[in-house]
């Protein structure tokens, strides 16, 4: 849509951010105190940081399955599955750069998997994932003999509870990978060949994008960024727990890419405005909790949340309000 | 045989493959009573999948089953226990919460042309929240009555008895399968799954229907719920968290496309009591912890969905060798054009 004044893309996501930060701090006046405690930063919006990150790297990968026209509903499982296999090797003895390794490998091939189904066999994302996401949490119980998995390793639970230049780990992992992923998409071809596959994946496929490479990067990327969110659940708890690592958190993901302007309907794709929605929905929740609310009103106040962009998004609602913008424009 | 027959082949063909395993390695498998049981303990999962069986022939998809199911069970324990009102009251409300709940869905899915998936994702939120509100523990029910309808049951010899629940799931199957066979609202669903814009434009009411689709869904899963009281004789705002996916899990193993226009209710059915067999086997195994059917499941889940795959192509031959002669007639043109 290119009216005269219809908003930027990033203005609506980074508005409800906004919004939800205002209200925080009405209900919490030192909301965004930040105090240097040992080297460390403290305080609300640190916690609304820190809390976040394993979502906002679900939905970093997220965002450009989504991007496609696709979903991937085995994030949460692939956490659990990478988690497993880092605290295993870690209890083997393995140095926590093995560690690592491993279970970034275990969310490649599980990425590869997805995506070998979707961009080969041709299966509705949503089916092909459904797969690993019912499967997912077995294979991550067989590799931790259904037992909860605890390791002894300071320099693995860094990644999760360590600082650099007092930033504390996992916001730099996130930012790191935010901003890799936009430069690889925004200076090369690949984010407009990405967009363009979710628009319309024929017509792309008829002017000579190879369709399938793409997509199968997209779902190894997700799984890749999901086990990179299930390394750093699993270090901030110094255990992999098959159960309940990750649970759910799929659905937290799409609706953070939703909250960052991503159409489910594919076509659009921001790495940056991903991290907004992830702040957005983490501060709400953090907000819930601040407010002394109990917990589960969160599950109401997400499912309000859901509809009122299904309703914003609504194309019925789009084209009128498309119509009427041209209508003032002619008159 | 179209390919959907022969997907159903398959689902009775594995169904039985695992009842004569289970049967080599626990020979009392058997008996009546066991399979009395099997019924029982998958009737509340049956009635969910048969909901879902209706919407994913619809080509839609009703992620909020779970959650209903937990919300009906919780709303009943509330309404009996601490409120004191007559069971068959309370299942009238129960039953017409959930069927207004699915049908807000479906209106909600048919006017913001939203995708099924994230709509009904924000109705299991919902659900799932108020439940919450309602109650954080379990609560009993302690009602004589309620005693008495699990002790209703027709005596199946042997010392096995089809209990209600597993009589109400089997009654819901037949009446759903006449429901699309022989109803015009069948007729629509398969329709609207087959292809949306053709069906609208061949003057099914694709607004109605979908409404009735999930409020169908939803009046399922609310009675799915009341099956879920009888079984547990209790409320917990925590049962049946991820039971959705079971019933999908059902409906595709069932043989119902994902993609819609295809599929029974009969399969989702055998579906569902493949995936009760797993879990008895693990149950009578002891040894085998719950990953084992999780991964089972999957790998059930991939099998049959590679089978439609197949199977759906080949039985669209005819529409193959009308492309292939398609293809083979413009080449003829092309090369009789060449030599002039």
């Amino acid at each position: 849509m290119k009216t005269g004044d219809a908003l930027p893309r990033w203005a609506p996501p980074v508005a409800a951010m906004a919004l939800v930060l205002l209200i925080d701090t009405v209900l919490f006046p030192s909301f965004f105190q930040i105090r240097l405690v040992d080297g460390r930063p403290t305080g609300s919006l640190v916690d609304v940081l820190i809390r976040g990150m394993p979502v906002a790297l679900l939905a970093l990968g997220m965002a450009g399955v989504i991007a496609t026209r696709g979903i991937d509903l085995s994030v949460g499982a692939v956490m659990a599955i990478a988690g497993a296999v880092a605290a295993n090797a870690l209890a083997g003895g393995a140095p926590w750069t093995t560690a690592v390794l491993c279970a970034l490998a275990a969310g490649l091939a599980c990425g590869l998997w997805n995506g070998m189904l979707v961009a080969f066999l041709k299966l509705q994302p949503i089916v092909a994932t459904l797969v690993l996401m019912v499967a997912g949490r077995g294979i991550a119980q067989l590799v931790t003999g259904g037992q909860i998995t605890t390791f002894d390793d300071a320099s693995f639970a860094a990644l999760a509870g360590g600082t650099i230049f007092a930033i504390p780990a996992p916001i730099l992992i996130v930012a790191v990978a935010a901003l890799l992923l936009t430069l690889l998409v925004r200076f090369t071809a690949l984010g407009l060949m990405v967009e363009a596959i979710g628009v319309n994946p024929r017509a792309a496929e008829l002017v000579g994008i190879n369709t399938r490479s793409i997509i199968l990067a997209v779902y190894a990327l997700s799984g890749v960024t999901a086990a990179l969110a299930g390394i750093i659940a699993t270090a901030d708890i110094r255990g992999a727990d098959a159960n309940n690592a990750g649970l759910w958190l799929e659905l937290d993901a799409i609706l953070v890419v939703v909250l960052g302007g991503g159409s489910l309907l594919g076509g659009r794709l921001s790495y940056g405005l991903t991290l907004v929605g992830a702040i957005t929905l983490q501060a709400i929740k953090t907000g819930i909790l601040l407010a002394g609310l109990p917990p589960q009103m969160g599950l109401i106040l997400m499912a309000v949340m859901v509809s009122v962009l299904l309703v914003v998004q609504a194309p019925a609602l789009q084209q009128r309000l498309h119509r009427r913008t041209l209508r003032k424009a002619a008159s | 045989m179209t390919g959907q027959n022969r997907t159903l082949l398959v689902t009775i063909v594995v169904l039985a493959a695992l009842f004569a395993f289970c049967a080599w390695q626990f020979p009392f498998v058997l008996s009546a009573r066991v399979i009395g049981n099997l019924l029982t303990d998958n009737a509340f999962l049956g009635m969910l999948a048969i909901g879902m069986t209706v919407v994913i022939i619809s080509g839609g998809i009703d992620l909020s089953v779970g959650s209903v199911l937990a919300f009906s069970a919780v709303l009943l324990s509330v309404l009996i226990t601490k409120r004191g009102v007559d069971p068959t009251f309370a299942f009238v409300i129960v039953l017409g919460i959930g069927t207004a709940f699915g049908a807000l869905q479906g209106a909600a899915v048919h006017v913001l042309r939203a995708p099924a998936f994230i709509v009904t994702v924000a109705g299991m939120f919902l659900a799932r929240g108020v439940c919450f509100l309602l109650t954080e523990d379990s609560i009993p029910i302690s009602s004589s009555a309620y005693q008495r309808l699990t002790d209703v049951g027709l005596p199946l010899g042997g010392g096995g008895h089809v209990t209600l629940s597993a009589l109400i799931l089997l009654a819901s199957v037949a009446l759903t399968a006449e429901l699309l066979r022989r109803t015009r609202f069948g007729a629509n669903v398969y329709a609207l799954g087959g292809d949306r814009r053709a069906a609208e434009l061949m003057g099914v009411p694709a607004g109605a229907t979908t409404a009735c689709i999930y409020a169908f869904s939803g009046f399922m899963a609310a009675a799915g719920g009341i099956l879920y009281s009888l079984y547990t004789q209790s409320g917990y705002p925590l049962a049946g968290v991820g039971l959705e996916l079971d019933a999908i899990a059902a409906t595709i193993i069932g043989g119902t496309l994902l993609a819609g226009g295809y599929g029974s209710v009969w399969g989702t059915a055998l579906g569902v009591l493949i995936l009760g067999l797993i879990q008895l086997y693990i149950t009578l195994e002891g040894t085998l912890s719950s990953w084992v059917a999780k991964i089972a499941t999957g790998a059930l889940l991939l099998f049959f969905i590679g089978a439609q795959k197949l199977f759906s192509q080949s039985s669209f031959g005819p529409r193959l060798f009308a492309r292939l002669s398609v293809r083979g007639g413009l080449n003829h043109a092309l090369s009789t054009e060449q030599p002039q």
